[in-house]
């Protein structure tokens, strides 16, 4: 039989099959087809492509609840179907009856509890497991969540040496393949830490510090994003982790404590005296210079890091002079005002921020 | 005495006069069920046409269309709307106009309050709505946590109109609820004992129960924040000893329940539409009835599945896990009945058919992707992503909206005795129920893939936009698709076939009489020996109940009859009052009350207040009638 | 007294039926029972809020265990209170109206004497409603026990005046039994609200 026979068989077969399924089974294929395809090419934070231990296992477990969703979907929607087999139009073509059994009620109920107390017992097992690590983290990382960024302060192993502490914004960095402890917390509303690839969300919420941890089992970026309503611009309070070997990780730690670089140029020099001038040191700190506010993100090395405005622009010098000129055109209601600079002070404040890497 | 006779002098004492006077002072349930079932419709259309506004913001990434604000308020209204205005009323719209009916009384057991509770919710939604126009709506969503929604963090008067408004609400759905229970145990027709109440009578009951006890955590919440609001006291903030977390406790506490609230009677109106269209009795009467209490009863102990990311012991969280595991299996009880129900009748596709059938279907999505949010691991996942946006829609579309639908496809002929077309409610059906998957089945998808909720915009490049366009899409056809039974229902207003008292050939009390129903309801009363009444003979279990035949009780005075609570064995003679504007009266009182505690206008307030107290005493003040002994 | 039921047809009556009936067999006193649930729920989550901050909190309350002396007279006088509400109940049912008038006005001396009390207690305490959370709570939490005693004291004034007016005798008085319900109801709640926020500091010192 050729492949054409096959296929006009097929075809008859399935117009055999009653109108109402044919519907149902197309729907369904539809909708897996569309989670697949949205799974397997987008580029999205996506809880489809975890990249750690834990968010590996939230993935094996929602896709088994996936799973069981679609077979109890499909199951149903059969046996919706099925019946419509009489095609009966009005009350009047069909005399009433009676008698019928609930047994098959029972079984379905019975069938039901079951397969909710293996999901419970699945959850629970995830939920033990989740709840530590699988070694003691050796990193510590404090974030606070502000409207609408985060402080990110690495916490320094000895506690009685709090100054030793590096602060830094909007961006997590993290050694691969181990755990970080986060201590979450929040600065004035509630907000919500996720990052989809690596682990489910936490809440940050006032007067209370949520523990819990994250890893990262590939070196690379993930995007995350604040999941608690906080406000005006809830939709751009994003952070990235940033997973690097231990060892580029240490080197980075270590730079990252250091003060601000000193101004290399004389334009960086002109643009430091400027920026220590104007507004900005009213809520930002450069740790080495006289700016010590504590109201906006720290600003010691800026310049090296990916983001600006939460994740809302990418840190270009473009990017971040529109966003000195008037933040409040590109995140309405963000904290930082509209400063109106002269365009030289523009100029050199732009090259001092660029140059503190 | 010739029951004609009795007819018009039923007609001369029961009816009220065609008046301005009238129209503020009748306690017809009916008319009442009327103006409820509109004033719930056009909110559902208000908040229709925000969803309409805010998926054309989010057809596209970083899109300007709408500011933040303009979004914040738009979600937030959107949510309050259609949660609290729209999805509770709708269903006590339905249920005012056929609680009566369905137990063979001829009014409720406290017709005034029932008016009252009318006029307060419309009242309520007044002030929701007055706020917005005048720029101050609510926008911390629509459980609008604190410190968020804390003076500090929400100045103005925003959220002093979201308080006030709900607890206007509450005062309105609590009285709801009073007299539907009361009605329920107290005026049901001789011999309907609770195993023969139509199952509708479990849904409202269940709810109106879970009312009783869940609304005032709501209250104290809402009076909590009002006060801190109005008066600088302290509940929520860290800084003086407070808790944000107070907040979630108390709104969750409530807000649980009412998940069920608004979607038992709904339920309920299905167990009475599926057998009419099976063309047999149910199967699993018990199971059902029994099965509806429980998921109320159930629905109190799962809150904390709404906080399973704020940091909670894992202990505590896994026995909320477990409750929310068990709450689903009351509900796979009423599926399986009505698919056992429908295996062993002879279904009817009529369009109220349809749209219960659809609902299942949604139901159970609704149901399995439920599962992910009681399971505490896959929930850190999924909550507050687009995962639990499409959630929360196919629980209150396909649990409410659809049940709402087949209502009115199976209950609108009695109401305005005309029949709706099949045709165009065919095509209604079909465009509802495609549009609804468009639009939500994928939302499930942008939640997966990391979409948070409540963001006014988002970024290109995430693997968002596609999807985003495709929700987009399916929202504005379902919304096509109600637009389409808005036509249908006009249509059949004007040139729909007249109905007749039973065009479904169904079996309960509200088919025994003209439709649309006299004022008096049923000329006599009904006596009711088995669950299907109208059914009995072709059902070959003889005839029982005495349906047209019965005892009148009395054509002078407005009276109905008292059974007792569990056997429905006649009791007593019930009195009702006359018509009267003081419910309306009261509740424009304490709407002003309402203004005057928003705005800090003492006066307002306190002459609210005052005349809130005339109002009710001239409300409560009769001399009892002069009765022979 | 009794209505005739009218059979269609001119059948003579089947059964004979009380109107309205005892006072518990109406449907006015159902609803007041539901309406003391739900009240009775709203205190429960007011105290379920005072117990949640309490646990939070290291430091509860804040100033120290609140002075007992004028609640304990409080609790005393709002608990004899009920007994001229019952009194009253008892006295209406066998028809005696000016005895019920004489007892809702001795129902109400005693809760106007607990209204004047509480006002005296609100005056002499060291925080006010703004002070911090704890003074939020005691405050939020005796005013609406105090509204509800002062609801109570309205309803009375209103049986009262019906009272007056003859709107009672043996047989249809169910207005009296729900407002005394409702008078006993603000008192049990009142030990309720009293023992959360007076002894229960002593007692977990």
């Amino acid at each position: 039989m050729t492949s054409n026979a096959h296929r006009a068989r097929d075809r008859v077969r399935w117009a055999r099959v009653p109108r109402w399924m044919r519907t149902i089974v197309r729907r369904a294929a539809f909708a897996g087809g569309v989670l697949l395809v949205f799974a397997a090419c987008s580029q999205a934070p996506s809880t489809l492509r975890p990249a750690s231990k834990p968010a590996q296992q939230l993935f094996v477990l929602q896709w088994w609840l996936i799973g069981i969703a679609f077979a109890v979907m499909l199951i149903i929607g059969v046996l919706i179907v099925v019946p419509l087999r009489h095609r009966i139009r009005t009350v009047a073509d069909a005399p009433l009856e009676d008698g019928g059994s609930t047994k098959p009620i029972a079984v379905g109920i019975v069938i039901s509890a079951l397969i909710l107390a293996a999901v419970f017992v699945y959850s629970a097992v995830v939920l033990a497991d989740d709840a530590r690590p699988d070694s003691p983290p050796h990193l510590a990382v404090k974030v606070t969540g502000h409207r609408w960024w985060w402080e990110v302060e690495y916490m320094s192993p000895d506690s009685s040496n709090a100054h030793q502490n590096v602060v830094g914004a909007n961006e997590i960095h993290i050694p691969v393949g181990e755990p970080v402890q986060i201590l979450g917390t929040a600065a004035d509303v509630i907000h919500s830490f996720w990052v989809p690839q690596l682990q489910g969300k936490i809440d940050l919420i006032p007067g209370q510090t949520n523990v819990f941890w994250i890893r990262a089992d590939k070196p690379g970026r993930y995007r995350g994003q604040c999941a608690e309503y906080c406000g005006l611009q809830h939709a751009h309070m994003i952070f990235w982790v940033v997973a690097q070997p231990r060892a580029e990780f240490d080197a980075w730690l270590a730079h990252a404590r250091q003060p601000a670089t000193a101004p290399q140029s004389p334009l960086e020099a002109e643009g430091k005296q400027a920026f220590l001038t104007a507004p900005c040191v009213l809520c930002h700190t450069v740790r080495g210079t006289g700016a010590g506010g504590k109201l906006g993100p720290d600003l010691t090395h800026v310049g090296s890091r990916l983001t600006i405005g939460a994740g809302t622009l990418a840190n270009t010098p473009g990017n971040l002079a529109g966003w000195i000129e008037n933040a409040q055109a590109i995140k309405p209601g963000v904290a930082m005002p509209r400063l109106d600079l002269p365009p030289a002070t523009m100029q050199k404040i732009l090259a001092y921020l660029e140059s503190l890497n | 005495m010739a029951t004609a006779t009795i007819e018009t002098r039923l007609m001369r004492l029961w009816e009220t006069p065609h008046s301005l006077y009238g129209f503020f002072a009748s306690t017809d349930h009916k008319s009442v069920g009327k103006r409820y079932l509109v004033t719930a419709f056009v909110f559902l259309l208000a908040g229709g046409v925000e969803a309409m506004v805010m998926r054309a913001q989010l057809i596209k990434p970083a899109n300007h269309f709408l500011s933040p604000e303009a979004y914040n308020q738009l979600f937030t209204m959107h949510g309050m709307t259609m949660i609290f205005w729209y999805a509770s009323p709708i269903l006590s719209g339905i249920s005012n106009y056929f609680f009566p009916l369905w137990i063979g009384a001829r009014d409720f057991a406290f017709p005034r309050l029932n008016m009252f509770s009318y006029w307060t919710f419309l009242m309520s939604g007044i002030v929701l709505y007055t706020g917005y126009i005048a720029g101050y709506a609510p926008d911390r969503g629509w459980f609008n946590y604190t410190p968020l929604a804390d003076p500090l963090y929400s100045p103005g008067l925003n959220e002093k109109f979201y308080c006030v408004a709900l607890l206007l609400l509450t005062v309105s759905t609590t009285v709801g609820a009073i007299n539907f229970i009361v009605t329920a145990f107290k005026l049901r027709a001789p011999g309907m004992s609770i195993g023969r109440m139509p199952l509708a009578l479990y849904g409202t009951l269940t709810a109106s129960f879970s009312n009783i006890f869940a609304l005032p955590s709501l209250s104290v919440a809402l009076a909590f924040l009002f006060l801190e609001h109005r008066f600088g006291m302290h509940f929520f903030d860290v800084s003086a000893g407070g808790r944000p977390l107070l907040w979630q406790h108390l709104f969750w506490i409530f807000a649980h329940p009412w998940v069920y609230i608004i979607v038992l009677p709904a339920l309920s109106f299905i167990s009475m539409i599926i057998p009419t269209f099976s063309r047999r009795p149910i199967i699993g009467y018990t199971w059902n009835a029994l099965g509806v209490a429980a998921t109320g009863v159930l629905g109190f102990g799962v809150w904390v599945h709404h906080m399973f990311a704020t940091g909670l012991p894992p202990m505590a969280m896994s026995f909320f896990m477990a409750g929310s595991m068990a709450v689903v299996l009351p509900s796979a009880i009423s599926i399986f009945v009505w698919l056992v129900t429908l295996w062993h009748g002879r279904p009817v596709m009529s369009t109220a058919m349809l749209f219960a059938l659809g609902f299942i279907f949604l139901f159970v999505i609704g149901g399995v992707d439920g599962v992910f949010t009681g399971s505490i691991p896959a929930d850190w996942q999924v909550t507050d992503s687009y995962f639990v946006v499409a959630h929360i829609h196919y629980v209150l579309i396909g649990i409410n909206v659809f049940p709402i639908l087949a209502a009115f496809y199976y209950w609108l002929p009695k109401i305005t005795g005309r029949m709706m077309s099949e045709r165009l409610g065919k095509w209604n059906f079909w465009i509802m129920f495609i549009g609804m998957n468009i639009a939500f089945f994928p939302m499930h998808n942008l939640g997966l893939l990391g979409m948070p909720r409540r963001v006014y915009t988002y970024q290109a490049g995430l693997g968002w936009t596609a999807t985003n366009i495709v929700v987009s899409i399916g929202a504005y056809i379902f919304a096509f698709g109600v637009l389409l039974f808005v036509l249908n229902f006009f249509w059949s207003l004007i040139d729909g076939p007249i109905a007749g008292p039973n065009p479904w050939d169904a079996s309960s009390l509200e088919w025994a009489t003209s439709s649309p129903p006299p004022p008096y309801n049923f000329a006599v009363m009904p006596t009711v020996r088995s669950r299907d009444p109208l059914w009995e003979e072709r059902l070959g279990m003889g005839k029982r109940s005495d349906v047209f035949v019965g005892p009148v009780i009395s054509d002078e005075e407005k009276v109905t009859l008292g059974t007792t609570p569990l056997d429905g064995l006649p009791q007593r003679v019930v009195s009702f009052p006359e018509d009267s504007v003081y419910p309306f009266l009261t509740s424009v009182a304490l709407t002003a009350i309402c203004y005057g505690l928003i705005l800090g206008l003492w006066g307002l307030a306190l002459s609210g207040a005052l005349f809130t107290f005339f109002f009710v005493t001239g409300w409560l003040w009769y001399a009892p009638k002069p009765v022979e002994v | 007294m009794a209505t005739t039921i009218v059979q269609p047809g001119g059948t003579p009556p089947a059964v004979t039926l009380p109107v309205n009936g005892k006072p518990h067999h109406t449907s006015g006193w159902w609803g007041m029972i539901l309406l003391v649930v739900t009240e009775a729920s709203l205190f429960a989550f007011l105290l379920f809020s005072y117990f949640y901050l309490d646990a939070q909190n290291t430091l509860w309350p804040p100033p120290g265990p609140p002075d007992i002396n004028l609640a304990m007279i409080n609790t005393i006088i709002l608990v004899v209170s009920s007994v001229p509400a019952r009194l009253g109940t008892m006295a209406i049912r066998r028809g005696a109206r000016a005895r019920l008038s004489l007892s809702i006005v001795v129902t109400m001396a005693l809760g106007l004497a607990f209204l004047i009390i509480e006002a005296i207690e609100w005056s002499q305490k060291s925080f006010t409603p703004q002070t911090d959370a704890y003074g939020s709570l005691f405050f939020t939490i005796t005013g609406f026990h105090y509204a509800h005693v002062a609801v109570g004291m309205l309803m009375l004034l209103v049986i009262l005046l019906r009272n007056w007016a003859g709107h009672f005798n043996a047989h249809r008085h169910t207005a009296v039994e729900n407002v005394m319900l409702y008078w006993h109801f603000v008192g049990v709640v009142w030990l309720f609200v009293f023992t959360t926020l007076y002894i229960t500091p002593h007692w977990w010192r």
